[in-house]
């Protein structure tokens, strides 16, 4: 078994008001020195067997159909305990 | 004339989407999220709510519920589909209109008596209404700021695919934009509530029940 992470983040040109809310309140806390905040999404999909490129392949197109809306949100997909990403959607604005 | 009214888990006003349509003239038909069914109605309502508790994003769950396999098909083929608030986010997901719905600018829900400009009158939905008329009809959400890129958005209102715009802009929505249509005029996508501005007796007016009228001169395809 192994795990496969797809990270969701809104896309830069899209206003983010869940991140502009946290980063809002940061200061209030007595944290300073953050100039941005943005909120995303984190899916851990435990495989069944091996992380094959064809399994990888498959949580491309899950990416793409469920987890993300290409629209709004760029994604990005890495193996957990590799370093490398295995994957990503960034679509032009 | 009979108008399916399409009840998601989490749905909240497919009651009053049906009303509206008694009250129009038209027959409603109760449609369930979980039938690969339409039950041989001429146009469907996707009525607002919280599909699926909006979890993962609004409408992104509801958009792969077995039903809405039929109403994509029927609306390619050119029926026509309203879908109201979550409705739209439920059609932008299902990629049957451009853009999406995301939170709110100012982060609070917002519910309030809207104006809005009708756009166009040539969809299946807005015919009953004068070009460029005014009306005030109910706004209720927290993520109902409409984005899409510019190339996009350039392309709706240079082929007349905005249908109704905000009289003051209540949530950010880009260019104004409160509803939107295909390139066919048979879907629409509206944030604001026609449905429940249908009686006197509660309620901003009647001004709604013009979406719900025109649907029912409308020629099916």
């Amino acid at each position: 078994m192994a795990r496969v992470v797809v990270d969701v983040m809104p896309k830069p040109e899209i206003l983010d008001p869940q991140g502009k809310a946290v980063h809002g309140a940061l200061p209030r806390l007595g944290f300073t020195g953050i100039s941005d905040v943005r909120q995303g999404k984190r899916f851990e999909l435990e495989i069944d067997g091996e992380v094959t490129e064809e399994r990888l392949a498959d949580v491309r197109r899950m990416a793409e159909t469920l987890l993300s809306n290409p629209v709004i949100e760029d994604f990005a997909v890495h193996v957990e305990g590799s370093d490398s990403t295995a994957g990503s959607g960034k679509h032009k604005a | 004339m009979k108008i399916g009214v399409v009840t998601f888990p989490g749905s909240l006003d497919d009651v009053d989407a049906a009303r509206a349509v008694r009250i129009a003239g038209g027959e409603p038909v109760a449609l369930w999220h979980g039938d690969h069914d339409l039950r041989g109605v001429d146009a469907v309502v996707l009525p607002g709510g919280f599909s699926y508790g909006d979890y993962l994003r609004c409408g992104a769950i509801a958009r792969f519920a077995p039903v809405m396999t039929e109403v994509v098909e029927a609306a390619q083929r050119g029926m026509p589909v309203l879908g109201i608030c979550n409705g739209f986010q439920i059609l932008c997901e299902s990629h049957l209109l451009p853009g999406a719905l995301i939170r709110n600018d100012h982060r609070k829900f917002g519910c309030l008596d809207q104006p809005l400009r009708i756009e166009n009158n040539t969809t299946a939905w807005t015919s009953s209404y004068d070009q460029g008329a005014e009306i005030t009809i109910v706004l209720k959400n927290g993520e109902g700021s409409y984005v899409a890129d510019a190339e996009t958005l350039d392309r709706l209102e240079g082929e007349g695919r905005v249908v109704a715009r905000y009289l003051g802009n209540p949530n950010g929505s880009q260019r104004d934009i409160a509803g939107v249509t295909n390139e066919r005029g048979n879907v629409v996508g509206l944030m604001p509530h026609p449905e429940h501005a249908v009686e006197d007796l509660c309620g901003p007016g009647t001004d709604g029940l013009g979406f719900f009228t025109s649907v029912l001169g409308a020629a099916v395809g």
